[in-house]
């Protein structure tokens, strides 16, 4: 039973950074031993709170009480001193020295390594029997899965005698299995009396992994509920402010002709390695194809050969004829130009150019399209920045202000921006990547409509994304990808999160049903 | 090529490898906790003036030795200002204070000695002078050893002992102590150090220092023990074959002994042109055995030698991330 005095107790937590205000008076109580999930959208000031707790920022205003005890918390040093263990969402290890290397940095026992070596082998082997948190300690943390890193990461929390365990967006990476391994892990944590608190924007493991849960809109905190007694629809109307369609409303797919064909197509990175190992597949008009799979097993070469951007082999065919995939005909422009338009993955150094403004971005790539020129000399301004308002007033880009530079607006805002730009100049093939990667519920809900919209007049879709949730809803058939090949393509009316799971940690045949 | 000749060839590769090998140790802390410093030449330069300057005025080797490692931390200093107070670019930062130091240490020397930017001969006690080892006479007789021992290893002045017995300590320093430890883990990936409630900052300016102190030991040996005061330009680029060395030696302290004394030995080479042509039979012009060990340089800096991953935070200034 969790005891009476909570392990954490922050009152009227106030920070901003300039004029914006991150944290507002932020209240939240943490009972001993429980799972307290924290969720927000991005920029709901979630991150910054944790790094107040942290004491990588410190606050304006406000109080930390430790099981009960006021706290300062001015650094990271009096954090761990006080039990706080943190896991990035970026991980915090050094990649070419070993787990117990990167377990004992910064809490040696004296100026010589070996005690605190071998002490720290002991503990290791105890804390991994105790808590399913099995890891190599001579292995590299290079040689080392995301999943093993994010157990060193614990590890280190642990081996620093953390009772209070923060994890930021700690299933991002992970496979399906993983991330059901990571919770056994947390849940034997917690029957060991540790606090948890875990930051997500996945309702779905607030609702598995939680007690209790803590919603967070624009800094400020606006509900603390039992998650027992609340339902995902509540959460994201708290999160959001309003009422959100969480399932995406879809009618079935018409599939037409092929209109890309994918043969063989083998993708070499700059180092020689091969990430792509011979894709092929057949891309029909009015279909989403969704590409399944996690980060980095070959779905960013995939965009990056089939946008123009990357060289590459094998053959693939646009309406009939074959597209160049190296030299002078494969770059951004001539793809657009032949009607394959591209959402990058990263909006931020593929999609826009964060110090330029919003109608320059809305441009790019289209800028040579002759109802954008004055003259043989010059560009139309004018005409550019009348369309771009256009623009951003049918995707409710906010603030709609043409002049603004693109790094002034949300993360979901500038991915409208890139949205828009793309869907409108009315493609044949729409190449999508993570499209609400760092987007909030709203803008989310907004982008899955008009892709569907586009599909639904004929065109063709291929959606690449990391977030199951969204391949599942959003596509007519899936691939999944592992290590750079095609594990298998899958119905998403006849498949579940488990068999997709599977295919995507690289298991053929995807056994179980 | 007699014995005698190739142990004389081998002496010099000491006495030349020495400050290459000061040298590039100095880099090796420096570049390890993620600060690349282009910058050791001209430390080398300010710590040879600054030493010969004050030893010709003391007569005291020992109070320009002091000097010599104060005037190269003074450039370390403002090397780790630039570069982890300020974040500036690394490169740039080494190469501005080359520059300064090429100007500064002609205009002081000549200020003070107005000998054309030389300072005064040094003689006697403002010299490092040779130290016989135990034991080097008696055992001269000893067959093969013997005059190894007498006439390569004995009979170096006292920083040449220093420079070898600083690659032990290093590896100890790197691989056996917390203080090796966080140095790596901070060149490496400094948010990790940072986020264990380890200082970066304290870490990479200690790491600095120690750069500035072996660059000063580097400096005074040229000027008070291979030479007898300092001239313009006298490094002649040993700070950036050092740093060839550093590569070759891919950042560990073993290998920048056997990379050094590789450099050593080609310049020892130079000074024997008779030698080379005994050996290849054919007649080397001077300026080609002279040019040897920075032909070398390029290969080792084309990457001929092997792929060289460097520190993987080098060169880049730690900002916390929001």
């Amino acid at each position: 039973m969790p005891n009476a005095i909570p392990a954490i107790e922050l009152k009227g937590i106030s920070k901003s950074f300039g004029p914006v205000q991150a944290n507002r008076d932020i209240n939240i109580s943490v009972p001993k031993g429980t799972i307290h999930g924290i969720i927000g959208e991005n920029g709901a000031g979630k991150s910054t709170l944790m790094s107040i707790l942290y004491g990588f920022y410190k606050a304006d205003a406000g109080e930390i009480l430790i099981n009960g005890t006021l706290t300062a918390i001015p650094d990271s040093q009096s954090a761990i001193r006080a039990g706080i263990g943190m896991v990035f969402q970026h991980f915090k290890l050094v990649q070419n020295f070993t787990v117990l290397e990167n377990v004992i940095l910064g809490v040696e026992d004296g100026p010589l390594l070996k005690s605190s070596l071998s002490k720290a082998r002991r503990v290791l082997a105890d804390l991994s029997r105790e808590y399913e948190l099995d890891v190599n300690p001579d292995a590299l943390i290079e040689d080392l899965s995301v999943g093993h890193q994010q157990r060193v990461e614990i590890l280190k929390a642990l081996y620093r005698q953390a009772d209070i365990l923060i994890l930021d967006e700690p299933t991002g990476v992970l496979t399906p299995d993983e991330a059901d391994h990571l919770f056994r892990i947390l849940k034997g944590l917690k029957d060991q009396g540790k606090t948890i608190i875990l930051i997500t924007h996945k309702l779905r493991e607030i609702m598995e992994a939680t007690d209790n849960v803590s919603v967070m809109r624009r800094g400020t905190m606006v509900g603390n509920v039992k998650t027992a007694e609340t339902s995902p629809e509540q959460l994201a109307e708290l999160m959001v402010g309003r009422k959100v369609l969480l399932e995406v409303e879809k009618g079935t797919a018409t599939p037409g002709e092929i209109v890309l064909k994918v043969e063989n197509l083998r993708v070499r990175d700059e180092a020689g390695v091969e990430r792509l190992k011979g894709i092929s597949f057949e891309l029909r008009k009015g279909e989403i194809l969704g590409i399944a799979g996690v980060a980095g097993n070959g779905q960013s070469e995939l965009l990056a050969a089939l946008g123009g951007i990357h060289a590459a082999s094998g053959r693939v065919t646009f309406k009939g004829g074959d597209l160049p995939l190296t030299g002078a005909g494969a770059n951004g422009r001539a793809r657009r130009d032949a009607g394959i338009g591209h959402i990058p993955e990263d909006r931020q150094s593929l999609g826009l150019i964060m110090d330029f403004t919003a109608w320059e971005n809305m441009a790019f790539g289209y800028h040579t399209l002759p109802k954008y020129q004055k003259n043989l000399f010059e560009m139309d301004n004018n005409a550019i920045r009348q369309d771009t308002e256009a623009k951003m007033a049918m995707y409710d880009v906010r603030p709609p202000i043409p002049t603004l530079a693109a790094k002034n607006f949300s993360g979901g805002n500038q991915q409208k921006i890139v949205v828009a730009r793309e869907i409108e100049s009315d493609p044949e093939v729409l190449l999508v990547g993570q499209p609400t990667r760092g987007v909030d519920i709203g803008a989310i809900e907004f982008i899955h409509k008009e892709i569907i919209a586009l599909r639904d007049a004929g065109k063709a879709i291929l959606l690449v994304s990391v977030e199951l949730d969204e391949i599942l809803s959003l596509s007519d058939r899936i691939a999944v990808m592992f290590d750079g090949q095609i594990m298998g393509f899958k119905d998403p009316e006849n498949t579940n999160e488990r068999e997709l799971g599977l295919l995507m940690a690289g298991v053929s045949g995807g056994a179980a049903k | 090529m007699d014995y005698a000749t190739l142990l004389q060839i081998l002496d010099s590769t000491i006495r030349l490898g020495i400050p290459l090998l000061l040298a590039c140790l100095a880099g090796l802390y420096s570049e390890r906790a993620g600060i690349f410093d282009i910058g050791l030449e001209g430390k080398m330069l300010m710590a040879a003036m600054s030493s010969a300057t004050v030893a010709a005025l003391t007569g005291s080797v020992w109070i320009g030795l002091a000097a010599g490692i104060a005037g190269s931390m003074l450039f370390a200093l403002v090397h780790g200002l630039a570069s982890i107070t300020f974040r500036g670019n690394q490169l740039i930062s080494g190469v501005a204070l080359n520059f300064v130091a090429s100007g500064i240490t002609v205009l002081i020397a000549q200020s003070i000695f107005a000998q054309g930017g030389r300072t005064a001969p040094l003689e006697g006690g403002a010299r490092f002078l040779p130290i016989d080892l135990p034991f080097a006479e008696a055992l001269q007789g000893v067959p093969i050893l013997g005059p190894l021992y007498y006439e390569v290893i004995s009979g170096h002045s006292i920083l040449v002992y220093v420079g070898l017995l600083l690659v032990p300590l290093t590896w100890f320093v790197l691989y056996r102590t917390r203080y090796g430890l966080r140095l790596r883990a901070v060149g490496e990936n400094p948010a990790s150090v940072d986020t264990a409630g380890v200082s970066v900052r304290n870490l990479r300016y200690s790491a600095v220092m120690i750069t500035g102190v072996l660059c000063g030991l580097a400096g005074a040996y040229m000027a008070c023990g291979l030479q007898a005061g300092f001239g313009r330009e006298m490094t002649a680029g040993r700070g950036y074959i050092a740093l060839a060395a550093l590569i070759f030696a891919k950042w560990r302290p073993w290998q920048a002994l056997g990379a050094t004394m590789l450099f050593g030995f080609f310049q020892a080479l130079a000074l024997r042109p008779d030698v080379v042509e005994a050996v290849v039979r054919v007649k080397v012009p001077v300026p080609a055995l002279d040019a040897l060990p920075y032909i070398l340089t390029v290969v080792v800096l084309a990457g001929l030698v092997g792929k060289a991953i460097p520190p993987r935070a080098g060169g880049e200034p730690y900002v916390k991330e929001r």
